[in-house]
C-alpha cells in the first residue's frame, strides 16, 4: 500500500495561549481533490500554511507522500513536489508574465542557483513556460508586466505559478476570491485542467466551486474537523448544518446537487 | 505535431519579452570608447575617463545588490578597498619578482575580482541571511569595522599614508607598458567594457533573475523552489566580485589607495551616484557613475559647494523622479515615440525652465551665502556681474529665479492635468 499523498496527524497550532489548530487528522489519496471550507476564523489559512511548511507546528506533523515536512523550510518542502498558491496575488510584481512562470518552471527542469548560461537560452525553459503559459491562457500577455495585470489575470499567473513546476500535490488558498461569476467559472474550468491527475487540497469560501470541483470535503471550526465526507455526505452532515449559521447555511443549500 | 509546437514557440518567444536589447548600449560603449583617443585629449582628461569606467564597474556591481536584488547596502565600498589594497600589495610583489613576478599587471583586475569574491563571501555569509532593515544595518556596521580594523593594521593598509605601488612593473601584456594614462586608457576600457558585460551577462542568468524575483517577492521565491537568503549570499558574493574588479582598476590607474576608500563616505556616494543614475534600468547607473565622476573632479574646481548641489540632486531624485536619469531618457524616448508628444512638449519644456530657473536661484543663494561665510573677501561675480551677500542685485537673482521656476512648475502641473 502506497503512502497517502498528504497525511496530517494531530496537527496543533499556537500563538501565544490562542491555540488555533487544535488537533487536525488528514488523509488525503494521490489524485484525490480535497476542499477544506469552514466559518470564517476557523483556521483555514493557518491549517494551509502548517501544511505547506510556511508555519512550524505546535504539535503534530504533516506527511508528503510518507515523509515529514514539518520542520523544513518551504523551498525544500516544494522540492519534495508540493507547491501552494496564496489567497493575495503573491506574483513577482516587476517581472514580466513570462518571467513569472518561468521562475516557476526552473526548478522541475534541475536549474539551481545558475550563473553561468543566459535563462533565455536555456530551451527547455522557454518550452516549458510556453507550455504552462498555453495551458492558462496568459501567451498573449506573457509580455506584459504582471503587476499591471487585471485583477483576474493576476490570479490566473498565480495559478500557473503554483503549477508551473509540476508539483504532484497542490494548494490553492482560495484561488476565486474576488472574481466575478463568469471569472469564477473560467477560474475553475483552469485549475480542473491544471490539476488533472494530481493531488489537490483547496480552500474556497464559494461553495458552488467546492461541490463542484471536490471529490471529498473537510469542514474545519474552531480549529478542529468536525466532519469529513463526500459533497452528498457534507450536504447532509447535520453538525456542518449547525456549524454554518445563516446565510452561510443558504449557500449550502444553494450549491449545486 | 511535436515539432509544429516547438517551431511556434520560438517564433512567438522572445526569451528577453519587455527587456531592452543590449545591442544598441553595448555599441555605442564600445564605439565611444575607442573614438575617445582620437580626440587627443589632455592626461588630466584621460585621467578623469579612467575614473568614470572605474566608477561605472564599481555602480553597476552596487547596482546588483540595490537595483536588481533589493539589497541597500552602505558598505559596498569594502569590497572595492579591500581589493584595491590587495592589488597594490600584489603590485609591489610582483615588483620584488619571486613568485608572483611574472603575473601580468593587465589582469591585475582578475585577481580584485578574486578578493572582492571572498570577502563578500565572507562578510555576507552573516549579513544575507538577512534582507530589508537588517540587512541595511548589518552592511553599515561592517563597513564601519572594516575601516576600524584597517586604521589598526598598519602592515596591510599603511596608516595615514596607505599603500601606493608602480604599474611598470612584471611582464608587459599587448605591448602596453601601462606607463603614460593612454595606456593606461586602454587598460580602463578594456575592464570597462569586460565589467559591463559580464554584469549584463549575469543578470540574465537564472540566479540574477531569480535575484528580482526575491527582490520582488522573496516568500514566493520559496515555494518555487528556491531559497531567497542563498540568491542573496550568491549575488552579494558576485556584486562584492566585481567592485572588486573596479578596485584593482584603481590600483594600476591611481597606483596608490588610502583607508579613505574603504570607509563609509565612498559607500555613500556610489549609492547616490547609483540611484540618480536610476536603478530599474541596467545602464541606469553607468550615466550616475559618470556624472558623479564629473561632478567630483570637475565640479569641485567651480564650486566648494559641489557636494551640496549633488545631495539636492539626490533628494529631488529621490522624490520627484524615482527612475533616475535613464528613467528620464527613457520616458522622454517613449514621449518622443508616442502621439502625445505635441500634448506633452509644452509641458515638457515648462518643466525643463522652471528646474533651470530653480537651479539658477539655489545656486545664486548658495555661492553668494557660501563667499560671505569664508569671510576671504571674494565676490560671487557669474558672467562678470558681481553679486555680494549684502546687495539687492543678489537677492533679486535669488527670488526672481526661484518664483518663477515655481510658477512655471505649477503651469506645468496645471496643463498636465487639465489634459488628462
Amino acid at each position: 500500500m502506497t503512502a497517502p499523498a498528504l497525511e496530517i496527524a494531530d496537527l496543533r497550532k499556537s500563538f501565544g495561549p490562542a491555540e488555533i489548530i487544535r488537533g487536525v487528522d488528514l488523509r488525503i489519496e494521490k489524485g484525490e481533490r480535497h476542499a477544506i471550507i469552514g466559518p470564517n476564523g476557523a483556521g483555514k489559512s493557518t491549517l494551509f500554511n502548517l501544511v505547506s511548511a510556511l508555519f512550524a507546528p505546535t504539535r503534530g506533523e504533516v506527511r508528503l507522500n510518507g515523509r515529514v515536512i514539518s520542520g523544513l523550510k518551504p523551498d525544500a518542502v516544494n522540492r519534495l513536489g508540493l507547491s501552494r498558491s496564496f489567497q493575495v496575488s503573491n506574483i513577482f510584481g516587476a517581472l514580466s508574465v513570462h518571467e513569472n512562470v518561468r521562475c516557476g518552471v526552473l526548478r522541475s527542469l534541475g536549474i539551481g542557483y545558475s550563473f553561468w548560461r543566459p535563462v533565455g537560452r536555456i530551451r527547455e525553459v522557454a518550452e516549458a513556460t510556453d507550455r504552462v503559459l498555453r495551458e492558462t491562457g496568459l501567451s498573449d500577455k506573457a509580455g506584459l508586466v504582471a503587476g499591471e495585470l487585471p485583477y483576474a489575470d493576476q490570479r490566473a499567473l498565480e495559478i500557473a505559478i503554483t503549477i508551473a513546476g509540476g508539483a504532484r500535490v497542490v494548494l490553492l488558498d482560495e484561488p476565486t476570491a474576488g472574481m466575478s461569476h463568469s471569472e469564477t467559472d473560467r477560474a475553475v474550468a483552469l485549475i480542473e485542467k491544471a490539476t488533472r491527475g494530481k493531488t489537490l487540497l483547496i480552500v474556497e469560501h464559494d461553495m458552488s466551486v467546492v461541490f463542484g470541483l471536490a471529490d471529498r470535503i473537510s469542514v474545519l471550526v474552531y480549529g478542529q474537523i468536525i466532519a469529513t465526507g463526500t459533497p452528498q455526505e457534507i450536504r447532509a452532515d447535520p453538525r456542518v448544518r449547525e456549524a454554518y449559521l445563516g446565510a452561510e447555511a443558504d449557500r449550502l443549500e444553494g450549491a449545486p446537487e | 505535431m511535436i515539432a509544429d509546437a516547438t517551431s511556434r514557440a520560438d517564433m512567438r518567444l522572445d526569451p528577453e519579452a519587455g527587456r531592452a536589447s543590449p545591442v544598441l548600449p553595448f555599441g555605442v560603449l564600445v564605439a565611444v570608447l575607442l573614438l575617445i583617443p582620437a580626440l587627443d585629449l589632455s592626461r588630466s582628461t584621460l585621467t578623469l575617463l579612467n575614473h568614470c569606467g572605474i566608477a561605472m564597474v564599481f555602480a553597476l556591481s552596487y547596482n546588483m545588490l540595490l537595483g536588481k536584488a533589493g539589497m541597500l547596502s552602505f558598505g559596498h565600498a569594502v569590497y572595492f578597498g579591500l581589493a584595491g589594497f590587495f592589488c597594490l600589495h600584489l603590485l609591489g610583489w610582483i615588483g620584488e619578482g619571486g613568485a608572483f613576478g611574472s603575473f601580468p599587471v593587465f589582469f591585475l583586475p582578475v585577481a580584485g575580482f578574486a578578493v572582492g569574491a571572498l570577502a563578500g563571501a565572507v562578510i555576507g555569509w552573516p549579513s544575507c541571511r538577512r534582507s530589508g532593515t537588517p540587512f541595511a544595518m548589518i552592511s553599515l556596521g561592517v563597513a564601519e569595522l572594516v575601516a576600524a580594523l584597517a586604521y589598526m593594521f598598519d602592515s596591510a593598509f599603511g596608516g595615514e599614508m596607505g599603500v601606493s605601488g608602480d604599474r611598470m612593473v612584471g611582464p608587459e601584456l599587448l605591448g602596453l607598458s601601462l606607463g603614460p594614462v593612454q595606456e593606461v586608457y586602454w587598460f580602463v576600457a578594456f575592464w570597462t567594457v569586460a565589467g559591463c558585460a559580464g554584469m549584463h551577462a549575469f543578470s540574465r542568468t537564472p540566479l540574477g533573475r531569480l535575484s528580482e524575483a526575491a527582490r520582488d517577492n522573496a516568500q514566493r521565491v520559496q515555494y518555487v523552489g528556491y531559497d531567497p537568503a542563498r540568491v542573496r549570499y550568491l549575488v552579494f558574493i558576485f556584486a562584492g566580485a566585481f567592485a572588486g574588479m573596479a578596485g584593482g582598476m584603481a590600483a594600476v590607474q591611481d597606483e596608490i589607495i588610502t583607508i579613505d576608500a574603504l570607509s563609509l563616505a565612498p559607500s555613500g556616494a556610489i549609492l547616490i551616484a547609483t540611484f540618480v543614475g536610476g536603478v530599474r534600468h541596467f545602464w541606469g547607473p553607468v550615466l550616475g557613475a559618470v556624472l558623479m565622476t564629473w561632478m567630483e573632479s570637475n565640479l569641485s574646481d567651480y564650486s566648494e559647494a559641489w557636494l551640496l548641489y549633488l545631495g539636492v540632486a539626490f533628494i529631488l531624485v529621490v522624490i520627484y523622479a524615482p527612475e533616475g536619469l535613464a528613467g528620464a531618457v527613457a520616458g522622454a524616448w517613449r514621449l518622443a515615440r508616442s502621439a502625445d508628444r505635441a500634448r506633452m512638449a509644452p509641458v515638457l519644456a515648462l518643466r525643463l525652465a522652471g528646474a533651470g530657473c530653480m537651479t539658477a536661484a539655489l545656486v545664486v543663494t548658495v555661492e553668494a551665502a557660501m563667499r560671505w561665510s569664508s569671510g576671504h573677501g571674494e565676490t560671487f561675480a557669474p558672467l562678470g556681474v558681481p553679486l555680494p551677500h549684502d546687495a539687492p542685485a543678489t537677492w533679486i537673482a535669488a527670488v526672481v529665479p526661484a518664483a518663477a521656476g515655481l510658477a512655471l512648475l505649477r503651469r506645468a502641473r496645471r496643463i498636465e492635468e487639465t489634459r488628462t
